[in-house]
C-alpha cells in the first residue's frame, strides 16, 4: 500500500537532496568549521589546529589590534555615509521621476545602470576620480574656484581624497569621559577623510537601486491616495513628506538592509579602488580577512575576522528573514 | 507649470551628468593613445579617437574574458536549472518541514562569504578543482543555489495550483508534471535568475581571486584589477580594459534591462 503524502514528501525530498547536501557542506559545515579555525593555533603556514589557550585568545587579540579597530571604524563611519547619501539620493530621484514625463525611463535606466557593473570596473575609474593628481581635482582649476581663491590669498584647493590619512570630528575625548576604562582605544574615533570618496562611489553604485525600490513602491501607491492628498490642500512637498514618504516605510526599511548587508561585507570596491588605504584609513574587515588568510598566512585571525562579519550580518539579516517569513505566513 | 518641469528636467539632467563621469572617464580615456594619454588631460575628449588601448587591453585580457565565460555559462544555467526544480517542489509540493528547509537553504544567500572561504579552499584542493575552473563554476553553482531557488519559488507560487492537480489526475508524476506543465510556463524566471546569475558570477571578484591563483585561469575582474594596479600599463590601456571587462553585463543590461529590474526585487526578498 502506497501513502501519496509519504511518497510526496520523499519525492520532494529526493529533488531537494542535493542542494541540501551541498547546503550542509559549504555553507553551515564549512561556517562551523571557520569557526574551529578561529579557535585553533594555526597561524602560520604549518597547518596547526590544536585549540588556543585561552580558547578566545584569538578574539580578545584582534580586539586590540589598532587595523581591527580601524576597520571596525571604518564599517561603522561607511555605513552611516554610504546609506544616508544612497537612500536620500535615490529616494530623490524617485520621486522626481514619480510622474509623467518625457524621458522617464530612460532617466531611470541611466540611474541603475552602475548596478550592472562590476565593482572592480568602477573602482579602477573612482580610484582615478579622486586621485590627488587628477580627477576632480582638475575641476577646481577648469572651474576657475583655484584662480579666485589664489587671488583672494587663499591656497588652492587639492583635497588628497583617498590619499589623506587625516581622521576629523575624532570623539576620542569624549569616549575617554563617558567610559574612562576604555582607554584601550589605540586609534582616532573620527570620520577618515579618505572613506568619504569610498563612500561616494558605493553611492553611485547603489543610489539607482534604491531609486528602483523606491519607484516600485510608488507605483502601488494609488491615485486615490494623492488626490485625497491634494484634496487636503497638501502641496506637492506637504504630500510627499507627510503621506508618501511615510507609506514608503517597509520600503525604505528593506532597501537599508539590504544597503547594510552590502556596507558590512564591502570588498572588491575598497579593493581596486583605495585598498587599506594610509593609515588603514579605508581598511576594511573583508580585506583584513583577506589578507590574514590569503597573503599573511595568519589562519586564525583571518578566521575570527570572518566570524566576526557573520555574526554582524547574522544580527541584521536573521530578524529580518523571521519578520519576513512570519508576515507571509500571517 | 512649465516653469517647475524646466526645474525637474534641469536637476535630472544635472544628476545625469554626473552619473555618467565615471563611465565617461572610462570610454574617452580608453580611446585615447598612449602619447596622449595624461593625467592632467583626463576630462578632456580624446584629439581623435585610437583604437591603440583597446588593442592592447584586448591582447592582455582576451584570456581572461574566456575564462569568465566559460566560467559563466555553465555556472549561471546550473543554477537556474537547479532553482527551478527547487522552487517547484517549495511551491506546489510542500510538506511538513519544508518551509524550514527554504529557510535554511536561503541563509546561504545572505552569508558574507569570507566566512567559509577558508574552508572553501581546502575542500576545492581535496576534491581537486583548486585552482580551475570547474572548482569555480562548482563553487557559483553551490552559493547560487539559494538566490536562484527564491526567485522560482517566488514564481511558481503565482502559478495556480489547479494545473499541478490537473496533470497529477491525468496520471502524471511528480517530475512529468514539471517537464509538461511548469517548465513551459517558467521562460520568464528563466530569463530573470539567467541575468542575475549571469552579472553576478560575472562581476564577483572574492572567489575568483581566492579559489584561482594563477593569472592565466583568472577570471576577467581580476585580471583587470592587476592590470591597473601594474605601473607599466599605460593608463589608456587600463581605461579601454575596463570597457571591455564592464561590456558583457552592461550589454546584457541594456538589452534585457526589464528582467534585470525584476531579477533584482526579487533578489531583495521581496516575497
Amino acid at each position: 500500500m502506497v501513502n501519496p503524502h509519504w511518497l510526496v514528501r520523499n519525492k520532494g525530498l529526493l529533488i531537494l537532496l542535493p542542494s541540501l547536501l551541498l547546503t550542509a557542506i559549504f555553507v553551515y559545515g564549512f561556517i562551523g568549521t571557520s569557526f574551529f579555525f578561529s579557535l585553533t593555533n594555526w597561524r602560520t603556514l604549518a597547518v596547526d589546529l590544536s585549540l588556543r589557550e585561552p580558547l578566545w585568545q584569538t578574539y580578545t587579540d584582534m580586539l586590540a589590534m589598532p587595523r581591527f579597530q580601524a576597520d571596525l571604524r571604518n564599517t561603522l563611519v561607511f555605513t552611516v555615509l554610504f546609506i544616508g547619501l544612497a537612500i536620500g539620493i535615490g529616494l530623490g530621484l524617485a520621486i522626481l521621476l514619480d510622474r509623467q514625463i518625457a524621458g522617464r525611463g530612460f532617466f531611470r535606466s541611466a540611474f541603475l545602470f552602475p548596478y550592472a557593473l562590476s565593482f572592480i570596473v568602477t573602482g579602477v575609474v573612482w580610484r582615478w576620480i579622486f586621485n590627488p593628481e587628477t580627477g576632480i581635482n582638475l575641476f577646481f582649476d577648469i572651474l576657475g574656484i583655484n584662480q579666485v581663491l589664489e587671488a583672494a590669498g587663499m591656497d588652492p584647493l587639492s583635497p588628497g581624497w583617498t590619499t589623506d590619512p587625516e581622521v576629523v570630528l575624532s570623539v576620542n575625548q569624549v569616549l575617554a569621559h563617558v567610559w574612562p576604562s576604555g582607554m584601550t582605544f589605540q586609534i582616532e574615533w573620527g570620520i577618515p577623510i579618505a572613506l568619504i570618496p569610498v563612500a561616494i562611489a558605493a553611492t553611485w553604485q547603489l543610489s539607482g537601486f534604491v531609486m528602483a525600490m523606491y519607484l516600485g513602491g510608488l507605483g502601488s501607491i494609488s491615485r486615490q491616495v494623492r488626490d485625497a492628498a491634494r484634496i487636503d490642500g497638501a502641496g506637492e512637498f506637504r504630500m510627499y513628506r507627510s503621506v508618501i514618504i511615510p507609506m514608503l516605510t517597509p520600503i525604505t526599511i528593506s532597501t537599508a538592509i539590504i544597503l547594510l548587508h552590502v556596507s558590512l561585507k564591502i570588498f572588491d570596491l575598497v579593493f581596486a579602488m583605495s585598498g587599506v588605504g594610509p593609515g588603514f584609513a579605508t581598511d576594511v574587515p573583508a580585506i583584513f580577512v583577506f589578507e590574514m588568510m590569503f597573503k599573511a598566512a595568519r589562519y586564525n585571525l583571518g578566521a575570527t575576522a570572518s566570524v566576526v562579519m557573520l555574526v554582524a550580518s547574522c544580527l541584521v539579516i536573521v530578524p529580518y528573514l523571521m519578520h519576513t517569513f512570519r508576515s507571509r505566513e500571517t | 507649470m512649465s516653469m517647475r518641469r524646466g526645474i525637474l528636467w534641469f536637476i535630472l539632467g544635472l544628476a545625469l551628468i554626473l552619473y555618467a563621469l565615471p563611465v565617461y572617464v572610462m570610454v574617452t580615456n580608453g580611446f585615447k593613445d598612449a602619447s596622449s594619454v595624461s593625467l592632467a588631460t583626463m576630462w578632456q575628449l580624446p584629439g581623435r579617437a585610437s583604437l591603440g588601448g583597446f588593442t592592447e587591453a584586448w591582447a592582455m585580457l582576451s584570456p581572461n574574458l574566456r575564462n569568465s565565460l566559460v566560467m559563466v555559462i555553465p555556472a549561471a544555467l546550473l543554477s537556474s536549472i537547479i532553482g527551478a526544480l527547487n522552487g517547484y517542489v517549495f511551491s506546489k509540493w510542500r510538506f511538513r518541514g519544508s518551509e524550514v528547509l527554504f529557510a535554511l537553504l536561503l541563509f546561504g544567500f545572505f552569508i558574507p562569504y569570507q566566512a567559509i572561504l577558508l574552508p572553501l579552499v581546502r575542500f576545492l584542493q581535496w576534491i581537486n578543482v583548486y585552482g580551475t575552473l570547474p572548482g569555480l563554476v562548482l563553487t557559483h553553482v553551490v552559493y547560487g543555489i539559494s538566490v536562484t531557488t527564491l526567485i522560482f519559488r517566488n514564481f511558481y507560487v503565482n502559478i495556480p495550483g489547479s494545473l499541478v492537480e490537473a496533470a497529477t489526475v491525468d496520471g502524471a508524476g511528480m517530475i512529468e508534471t514539471f517537464w509538461r506543465v511548469m517548465l513551459p510556463l517558467s521562460l520568464p524566471a528563466f530569463a530573470v535568475t539567467l541575468i542575475f546569475q549571469f552579472t553576478n558570477i560575472w562581476n564577483d571578484f572574492l572567489f575568483g581571486i581566492t579559489v584561482v591563483p594563477n593569472p592565466q585561469a583568472q577570471p576577467v575582474t581580476i585580471a583587470l584589477n592587476n592590470l591597473s594596479g601594474s605601473f607599466s600599463v599605460d593608463w589608456n590601456v587600463v581605461m579601454a580594459g575596463a570597457v571591455i571587462a564592464a561590456l558583457p553585463t552592461a550589454l546584457v543590461y541594456i538589452g534585457l534591462g526589464k528582467f534585470f529590474v525584476r531579477g533584482l526585487v526579487s533578489g531583495a526578498v521581496k516575497a
